[in-house]
């Protein structure tokens, strides 16, 4: 069990064996009670908004809703969201890899406590994350006098805003990794290092593909959670239009503006593009089982 | 990789030969997890406490902070009192009943996690903003306000968290032994009784969990929380909000201070979290 996510693995199949007390239920009002009560929280809590945001954006037609979408300060806002998450994606999946490995693998003092840490960011607020990086970065912030001297700009531009998202997304690809590494086994690895294949051979070959799963789930999460971040690119980013402006950036500011369609669209964009990203990796896996 | 330590992953008899791979692959994952996560928390701690404890408690006793904080600590909590039964009760109806679309209420759970939060945010706006149909429709009739006012911060806080609970749950209930049910109903005992003595103690930790889970991810929110209950102070502000502005008025003192007061809460309910599944896990094997 994660904290940022189910395990993915547990939950493929949600099979129901019917226990004799049930089967004397089946039929009985307790239990479509029941069904209908969860049945109808999640249709308000998570269908009912849904389904306001497609038809909020539809309102005045499809029309009119691509065209708010085709404006040059939207695909600025979306390219600049889309870089930020693919670096944050390929730094993860490189270093999460790694660290998922050594809790795995490695006993070392300090082991509980960091893994503790790993998962600070789920909890700890994206405004903090983004002010933590500014107190670190910013023009009066630990590091502002050697980053001036050496004219790299962190803050209130691109490289802080990844930072800030690498901060939030960080759980992700560990937690996925975490549990295929534990699952796998191990005499695998002993079996190609007897047939003569080095560390990085058995890595590469044995390893690293039992892992791919696991490393498909952590990129989809990390990206999905990357493309929507926004408290933490605002305050390290600031959110200067044209600049550093992201596409959930932007959507705040339509919304401020009052160009309600604009945001509508914008965010129903967004939110298909993270929906189908998750959801095409479920698909994907299911379709390989 | 050597050997040894593909052979023995749990063994602590490794000392004796390191190769250097060995150690270089922990620097690299140490160091990582010290520049991203470590030097950032450490900054802020010191930065809130660097004119000392009493201003620290000053900044954080200050009117506004002060209602921020207890504003974000209940709505949190009447959140994951909610969230808590709603998820437990969706778990066992996923588990143990079969209906039709159950396999779509199922994929549906996941949903808020793939969904920007600004986004659910802005979803709450059309359904309940004063100039929609269903926002004036429950000002005018009940005078009642979900946006900018405590209910749409805990429908938000709702609608993300929702997974949580029912994906700590559902897999505990999924292993559940059904022998011991069958005895308790061949004995005689009711349904809710079943439910009471049999199926709800293994529950415990998982539901708690979830609920910890909950919490925690509840009291940093922003993006959602912003958009629905916007920068009211003594209205709708939550701490999350409350730094947000303090930062950008530049009231860096008073924006630590509450910061660590939220990574304390943060870290300590983390902790709890990890150290129960710890415990239910030992409970299990």
């Amino acid at each position: 069990m994660s904290v940022t996510s189910p395990s993915r693995a547990t939950l493929s199949k949600v099979q129901s064996p019917p226990a004799a007390w049930l089967d004397r239920n089946k039929g009985k009002w307790a239990s479509w009670i029941l069904i209908a009560l969860v049945v109808g929280y999640v249709a308000f809590l998570i269908i009912t908004p849904i389904t306001a945001l497609t038809l909020g954006a539809f309102e005045k037609g499809i029309g009119t809703s691509l065209s708010s979408l085709n404006q040059p300060e939207i695909f600025a806002s979306f390219w600049n969201t889309l870089w930020i998450s693919l670096v944050v994606v390929t730094v993860h999946a490189s270093f999460g890899t790694i660290v998922a490995w050594i809790f795995v693998r490695h006993r070392f003092p300090g082991r509980d406590l960091i893994n503790g840490l790993v998962d600070m960011p789920f909890a700890v607020s994206p405004v903090v994350a983004g002010y933590m990086l500014l107190l670190l970065f910013g023009r009066n912030g630990a590091l502002g006098p050697v980053l001036e001297s050496l004219g790299i700009q962190v803050a209130f531009a691109l490289p802080g805003m990844v930072l800030a998202t690498l901060f939030v997304t960080l759980p992700f690809m560990i937690r996925e990794l975490i549990p295929v590494l534990e699952a796998f086994d191990t005499r695998q690895e002993q079996a190609a290092a007897t047939l003569g294949a080095n560390g990085w051979q058995t890595f590469w070959r044995v390893t690293f593909p039992a892992l791919r799963w696991g490393l498909i789930y952590g990129v989809t999460l990390t990206f999905a959670r990357a493309l929507g971040e926004f408290g933490a690119v605002l305050v390290i980013g600031g959110g200067v239009q044209g600049r550093t402006e992201t596409a959930t950036l932007f959507i705040y500011r339509a919304l401020e503006e009052r160009q309600y369609i604009g945001a509508y669209s914008a965010s129903l964009a967004l939110g298909l593009f993270s929906l189908i990203l998750v959801l095409g990796s479920d698909w994907l896996r299911r379709k390989e089982h | 990789m050597n050997l040894q330590t593909a052979i023995t992953p749990t063994s602590n008899k490794q000392t004796t030969s390191r190769p250097w791979g060995q150690w270089s692959i922990r620097s690299i994952a140490l160091g990582y997890l010290t520049f991203m996560l470590l030097i950032p928390l450490l900054v802020i701690v010191q930065d809130g406490f660097r004119e000392g404890l009493a201003e620290f408690w000053r900044q954080i006793t200050l009117p506004t902070a002060w209602h921020a904080l207890k504003l974000t600590l209940w709505t949190s909590t009447v959140m994951t009192v909610i969230n808590t039964i709603m998820g437990t009760l969706t778990a066992f109806v996923l588990v143990r009943y079969e209906f039709p679309g159950k396999a779509i209420l199922n994929g549906i759970i996941d949903l808020p996690l793939a969904i920007p939060t600004l986004v659910t945010g802005v979803m709450l706006v059309i359904l309940f903003g004063p100039q929609e149909a269903l926002g004036s429709w429950l000002k005018e009739q009940f005078d009642f306000s979900v946006m900018f006012a405590p209910p749409g911060i805990i429908l938000a806080l709702l609608f993300l968290t929702f997974p949580f609970v029912v994906r700590s749950v559902q897999p505990v209930l999924m292993e559940l032994d059904r022998a011991q049910e069958n005895a308790a109903a061949t004995l005689g005992a009711g349904g809710w009784t079943i439910f009471r003595r049999i199926i709800l103690p293994p529950l415990t930790l998982p539901v708690i969990t979830g609920a910890l889970l909950s919490f925690a991810r509840a009291i940093g929110e922003f993006g959602s929380i912003v958009i629905v209950a916007g920068n009211i102070p003594f209205r709708s502000q939550t701490a999350a909000v409350y730094v947000f502005g303090e930062v950008e008025s530049e009231n860096r003192l008073g924006a630590s201070a509450v910061s660590i007061v939220m990574v304390a809460i943060a870290f300590g309910l983390l902790m709890l979290a990890n150290y129960l599944r710890k415990r239910s896990n030992k409970e299990t094997v």
